[in-house]
């Protein structure tokens, strides 16, 4: 379904233009309060991918440090020792403000490749600190993990797509 | 697709500075992230308040939905029985003939042993259960195993207590909110038991593989001793879980370890049991256990008794016991 047109002489709120991404990484982190009880990392993490399908959508949306709070608010959710996805992300959003100067044409592929190593650097990292706070695990566990949650950044890359136009339509 | 316009802002100085700055905090920030990873690494339960705070918030969600879809696992599992029905009836109802009768002699025997605690004015817990509850949510997303359970500190659920279900062994709380508290399951890798083997005493260290499994290590020099099949339950060393809950079933051995899988799958349990620590609950002062208590039904008639004991005992004392522990 795609939402209807603007209204003449309408323009959105701007609670609308600048919350609904933010809300929408909210909700994505609080996915792990569904109640499935796994006993290994199976689910993508949400927060992340459409934290990064936001900010490759729209580039002049955010500065880098909206990782900081959002980051935050996932460790809290996710059961990530706290300052985990803070550090993480900030830094991801920091790498792909650097990369976006290097390259010179971008379209879905681009995205996309940016979008895999930023879920590879944040998963190896978020295991990394969950294995110096006490947990443990090797590349081999969080291996499916990264890969299905590579596939599925397009999937939510268009929700997002799908959502900004309802974002800027009034 | 042309590049994306530029973040640089050219000449304005003003625009510059605005960039300048907000990288200088997204750079804090990220600092700020990994010294609050360096603290927990020190005491990593240290910023337990802030997570069950937000705990809190989601838990009506959580249980709410887990009222609705119970099992959201399962569902392989029942398309599976359901092919399977007519021939697993059969065989679940001999199964069931011959447990009724081993209960019958567990309830005996159970009686048994609490008349020969009594003689040795041993102490014995008068109820070890605190709270059952259900367990809401996971760290799904994370390498770290932890389970939310919805209790906390207000239905005296403190962190240190084992957590079982009726099948068997679910984890110790980790950290404790006011109603909800974070169980570190036992396939977690910083959750050691000590476990025994049910049919003989020998004794071993379970340690989780954060994939769903354990590995088990025997205390015991030589060759491994630990065959596939082998039931593991609680030894009672080390005083948090009490001996006899059964903890894992051996799948596999690779060298010197033993690869298990854990009775109570997180993901099945209805309920769990929030229970004292073991070496709490023995240092109660004596006296407290009622003598007109019935006994429960022992969780596994695996505790290996000496076959006198069953001889000794009539097998039907108390029939009007011995039916309401099977009943239960």
């Amino acid at each position: 379904m795609i939402p209807q047109g603007p209204k003449l002489g309408n323009h959105p709120t701007r609670f609308r233009l600048e919350g609904t991404p933010v809300i929408t990484v909210m909700f994505g982190s609080m996915v792990t309060a569904l109640p499935v009880v796994v006993s290994s990392p199976v689910m993508p993490p949400f927060g992340l991918l459409l934290l990064l399908s936001w900010r490759l959508l729209r580039p002049e949306l955010w500065q880098a440090w909206i990782a900081v709070p959002l980051g935050l608010f996932d460790d809290i959710m996710s059961g990530q020792p706290l300052g985990s996805a803070m550090f993480l992300w900030t830094i991801t959003l920091i790498g792909v403000d650097s990369t976006e100067r290097q390259l010179y044409w971008r379209d879905y592929w681009q995205d996309w490749l940016i979008a895999a190593a930023a879920i590879i650097f944040c998963l190896s990292g978020g295991l990394l600190f969950a294995r110096l706070t006490g947990g443990g695990g090797t590349m081999m566990l969080i291996a499916p993990q990264i890969l299905w949650s590579i596939l599925f950044y397009p999937f939510v890359a268009r929700q997002c797509a799908w959502l900004d136009r309802w974002r800027i339509m009034a | 697709m042309a590049r994306p316009p530029s973040r640089r802002p050219g000449q304005n100085r003003k625009a510059q500075y605005s960039l300048f700055a907000s990288y200088v905090v997204a750079v804090t920030g990220a600092l700020a992230g990994l010294l609050l990873i360096i603290i927990a690494m020190f005491d990593p339960t240290g910023f337990a308040v802030i997570r069950s705070a937000g705990a809190e918030v989601t838990r009506p969600v959580s249980s709410g939905l887990k009222e609705l879809v119970s099992g959201i696992g399962t569902v392989d599992e029942r398309i599976a029985a359901f092919y399977k029905a007519g021939s697993q009836n059969v065989s679940l109802r001999r199964q069931v003939d011959v447990n009724r009768t081993r209960l019958i002699e567990a309830a005996a025997i159970e009686q048994e042993n609490v008349r020969l605690k009594k003689l040795l004015k041993l102490v014995d817990e008068e109820k070890d259960e605190v709270v059952a509850a259900r367990l809401i949510s996971s760290s799904s997303s994370s390498t770290r195993r932890l389970a939310r359970l919805n209790a906390g500190r207000a239905q005296g659920a403190y962190p240190g207590m084992p957590v079982r279900a009726p099948e068997g062994l679910i984890g110790r709380i980790y950290t404790a909110g006011l109603h909800t508290s974070d169980v570190l399951l036992l396939t977690d890798s910083s959750n050691v038991v000590p476990v025994r083997r049910s049919t003989d005493n020998i004794a071993g260290i379970s340690t989780g593989s954060d994939d769903g499994s354990l590995t088990v290590k025997s205390l015991t020099a030589g060759r491994n001793p630990f065959k596939p099949g082998d039931i593991l339950v609680t030894s009672g060393t080390g005083g948090i879980y009490q001996p006899n809950i059964p903890v894992a079933i051996v799948v596999r051995i690779a060298g010197d370890d033993a690869i298990a899988v854990p009775l109570a799958s997180p993901a099945r349990v209805e309920m769990v049991m929030v229970q004292r620590p073991f070496e709490a609950s023995l240092s109660r002062p004596a006296g407290t256990a009622t003598p007109g208590t019935p006994p429960r039904p022992a969780p596994v008639a695996t505790s290996a008794p000496a076959p006198a004991a069953i001889d000794a005992a009539p097998p039907a004392s108390d029939p009007t016991d011995n039916a309401a522990s099977i009943a239960r």
